[in-house]
């Protein structure tokens, strides 16, 4: 135990302001990977929300439903796809005992939002590629938008266990520890599911707030996604509901975190406002308003979930500090990151610019 | 099978799986610009065919290789996680640059699929040459990372834990250049003769079929050449392992004795218990010829080493024969069609050349197989060369066999479709109004094609065309 004790007298070095500014290199790392989770969480997590409109597309534009989702996630899913390969790397090269403990603890879980990954991309491609003909394009879709559906759930739920402290605690080789209190339970609890079920409702309320906007002029379509949109938000408001609840019973560590710190209450404010603007923004059909405060809610959301994890990576045994790669690793990663950004964001802004920008939109009239 | 083998063959069949698509990934692009670079040049609409359709194989094979690639940077974890703990800091400078060369393909490859209306020609072009070099690049920076995996540098062993960690001198080990090389050069030499001997088959059928045969040129342009120079690449590598991986050079050649003036051996079925090599074709002094380009020189056979650090030695073997027999017979036949080139024939009118080619078709995948096999069964029993095992890297999780068969089934699946749909829609002859089924461009097919239309167009114009044709495709709905 004694890198417990290590780890967490690093933990205690890091609380104090002195050491974090200039912030040492391990916590600028931190927060790029934060930053990229929540570039996957917006663009990705949307395009697995498109998804799960696609399973729900009904009435009688069920089929331009689907269509306008196909258009939108079309060109621009395979590169939002690579934040998450980003996240990855960055795991893995600078808080390698991090990404060990994880990909021990989870394997399970990443086993199945692995096949959920797999699924959905080459589903959609196929789709995309398949002959026309409608049965085939069902069943290529069917496939497309389930896996859409449950990837989203297994990401929540290794977040969840992760947050919760279930995935830090786990007995691994502790003699006499069974096979489920090892690799399933640590995970398998009603508070990561809770997450993963927010992480759904989440990822289709983006979606859904989106494509009213790719909608354009087409003001039926626009009414279709706007209800569904209003109909996600509400499934939003009822998961973190369930998940505060389930943190209550078996997650007091998260339940402090967002109730009784100092940080909490600006913060809950702070979501509250995004979540009622967004709804307000979409009641008085302002969509691109509506978009704007969608996506605030998602980012207060995600870093709430950094700050209550602060200054561990796997609570309650791994902090940031303790689990960092070496001092080199890291500045040589932060340079080849600067110099990657450079080259990243233009190209990035020119995709979004081609197929997102001013008359890019599919337009009908 | 027990847990290690398990995860070991869980890990063989993602990366035998992901290869190709990466391969695959980096030759194609070169095809698909220049079949789009001739058609501007020319005019010829058999290029834009060919373009278009290499664009959308391009497309199928790129989602299947993002996320199976997806899976083994997971899996590295899931199933290795004390060896990423260990070298995750060491390696991760690769991967991670890796990770910047992957997103730039992926925005590329989004505005070359669905840009053909919306950006200028020459913007689209550029594209898709940025898409080729950052799959090209991309390749190389986790070859490098393998390279480390062979020669490990870039930091010091202090009580297990690396010490003076250098992740830029881990990139430049000694392995970094053959092994690059030698891979760069085989995605080319793969992808451009497997096109070109699918193109062969479909002319031994339609001989005059036009679209076949531009499409046998391009892809001989990609791939003689590189087939060609391969075997001298081929040399630099066995020269580097000759001289940092002695253990692995003897496995490979079936050596178990240490000689002066060593002979090759071709074939054969090594005995490991017994310590010899039956019924193998010896070429006198050629393994000391091949290995250190003197005839005198010593070899160390795998009897000087103890016996808990060989490899497999007849997969090791048996997979050199095979990379280097079908190397060998496609650099032959590579050279066959440069001399036909040169002599400005068409490759398309000898018929027993286009028989060779049908003949080699899947030899490039198969020696990059086998390679690989030679490259990662040859290093075991260790994961980091010299430094780490594989049996002390694997995760305590029991109950392996499960993820490996899951993950072969849906492999598998994919496989299967995947070959469906590119016989579908790349190689299938083009018949009319064949464009029609084809959703990401069926807004596009409808527009007509002239370079010089489409390069007068400003931006507003081709916007304007775009979403014109969404409208399109909406109404249709």
């Amino acid at each position: 135990m004694a890198g417990v004790a290590s780890a967490q007298s690093a933990a205690a070095q890091t609380l104090s302001p002195q050491t974090l500014w200039p912030p040492p290199l391990w916590l600028v790392v931190a927060g790029v990977i934060v930053v990229a989770l929540m570039a996957y969480a917006l663009l990705a997590g949307a395009d697995f929300g498109g998804g799960v409109w696609d399973l729900l597309a009904s009435g009688p534009r069920r089929s331009a439903q689907r269509e306008l989702i196909a258009h939108a996630i079309g060109p621009i899913w395979e590169a939002n796809h690579v934040w998450l390969i980003i996240v990855v790397v960055l795991l893995f090269s600078c808080f390698p005992a991090a990404f060990a403990r994880l990909a021990v603890v989870l394997h399970i879980p990443f086993t199945l939002l692995l096949i959920g990954i797999v699924l959905r991309g080459s589903a959609f491609t196929f789709r995309t590629y398949d002959s026309a003909h409608s049965a085939v394009q069902e069943r290529w879709g069917l496939l497309f938008s389930i896996a859409s559906l449950f990837t989203p759930i297994l990401l929540g739920v290794t977040v969840g266990g992760i947050v919760s402290e279930t995935v830090g605690r786990a007995p691994i080789g502790v003699p006499g520890a069974t096979f489920v209190a090892q690799y399933v339970a640590p995970w398998l609890t009603p508070f990561a599911f809770a997450v993963g079920a927010l992480a759904l409702a989440l990822f289709a309320f983006l979606a859904a707030v989106y494509l009213t906007v790719e909608a354009g002029h087409n003001r039926e379509l626009q009414e279709d996604f706007r209800r569904r949109a209003l109909a996600a938000a509400a499934a939003v408001f009822v998961t973190a509901a369930v998940a505060l609840g389930a943190a209550e019973l078996t997650a007091p560590r998260v339940r402090d975190a967002l109730m009784f710190t100092a940080w909490a209450i600006p913060f809950q404010l702070a979501t509250g406002v995004a979540a009622v603007t967004a709804i307000a923004a979409l009641l008085a059909r302002a969509y691109r308003v509506a978009r704007v405060a969608a996506a605030a809610q998602v980012l207060l959301i995600l870093s709430g979930w950094a700050i209550c994890q602060y200054p561990y990576i796997v609570p309650p045994t791994l902090t940031l500090a303790g689990a960092a790669a070496p001092h080199e690793t890291l500045e040589l990663i932060l340079i080849a990151l600067a110099v990657g950004a450079l080259l990243l964001f233009p190209s990035l802004g020119y995709l979004f610019r081609v197929f997102k920008g001013q008359g890019a939109a599919p337009v009908t009239h | 099978m027990s847990d290690l083998l398990a995860a070991r063959s869980q890990m063989a069949m993602s990366l035998a799986f992901h290869i190709i698509f990466a391969v695959v990934g980096i030759g194609m692009p070169a095809l698909m610009v220049i079949a789009e670079r001739r058609w501007l040049r020319t005019g010829d609409h058999h290029y834009l065919e060919l373009a278009k359709r290499w664009a959308r194989g391009t497309a199928i094979l790129f989602a299947v290789g993002a996320v199976s690639g997806t899976v083994l940077s997971f899996e590295l974890g899931l199933l290795w996680p004390r060896f990423m703990e260990f070298a995750g800091p060491i390696i991760g400078m690769p991967f991670s640059l890796e990770g910047f060369a992957f997103f730039t393909e992926a925005i590329f490859l989004g505005v070359y699929l669905y840009g053909w209306e919306r950006v200028r020609p020459r913007a689209h072009l550029a594209a898709g040459v940025i898409v080729a070099v950052s799959g090209a690049v991309s390749g190389v920076f986790v070859v490098i990372a393998n390279a480390w995996m062979n020669t490990p540098a870039g930091f010091r062993m202090v009580d297990g834990q690396p010490m003076d960690v250098h992740p830029l001198r881990a990139m430049m080990t000694t392995a970094t250049f053959p092994e690059t090389l030698h891979m760069t050069i085989a995605a080319y030499a793969a992808t451009g003769l497997v096109v070109a001997g699918i193109h062969a088959a479909l002319l031994l059928r339609e001989p005059r079929n036009a679209f076949h045969r531009r499409a046998l040129l391009v892809g001989l342009l990609v791939g003689a050449p590189a087939a060609l120079v391969q075997p001298l690449s081929g040399d630099i590598s066995a020269r580097y392992v000759a001289r940092w991986q002695p253990i692995k050079l003897a496995a490979m050649e079936a050596d178990f004795t240490t000689q002066r003036g060593a002979p090759l051996h071709v074939g054969g079925l090594p005995d490991e218990t017994r310590g010899v090599t039956r019924g193998a074709i010896e070429i006198p002094y050629g393994l000391s010829l091949l290995a250190f380009h003197d005839p005198r020189a010593v070899v160390q056979g795998l009897g000087d080493f103890p016996r808990d650090l060989w490899p497999p030695v007849a997969i090791t073997h048996f997979a050199f024969d095979v990379m280097v027999g079908l190397g060998s017979l496609m650099a032959i036949i590579a050279a066959w069609a440069l001399v036909v080139l040169a002599r400005k024939r068409e490759p398309a009118d000898s018929r027993r050349l286009l028989w060779a080619l049908t003949a080699i078709a899947p030899a490039g995948f198969i020696a990059i197989e086998a390679g690989w096999t030679v490259t990662e069964v040859g290093r075991q029993p260790w994961v980091v060369y010299g430094v780490m095992r594989t049996a002390d890297a694997v995760t305590p999780m029991p109950g392996l066999i499960v993820p490996f068969t899951t993950f072969t089934l849906l492999y598998c699946f994919l496989g299967a479709t995947v070959a469906w749909l590119l016989y579908q829609q790349v190689l299938k002859s083009p018949t009319a109004g064949e464009d029609e089924l084809d959703p990401a461009t069926a807004s596009q097919t409808r527009s007509h094609h002239a370079p010089h239309n489409a390069a007068h167009g400003t931006s507003h114009g081709t916007s304007h065309n775009a979403s014109h044709g969404a409208r399109r495709s909406a109404g249709d709905a």
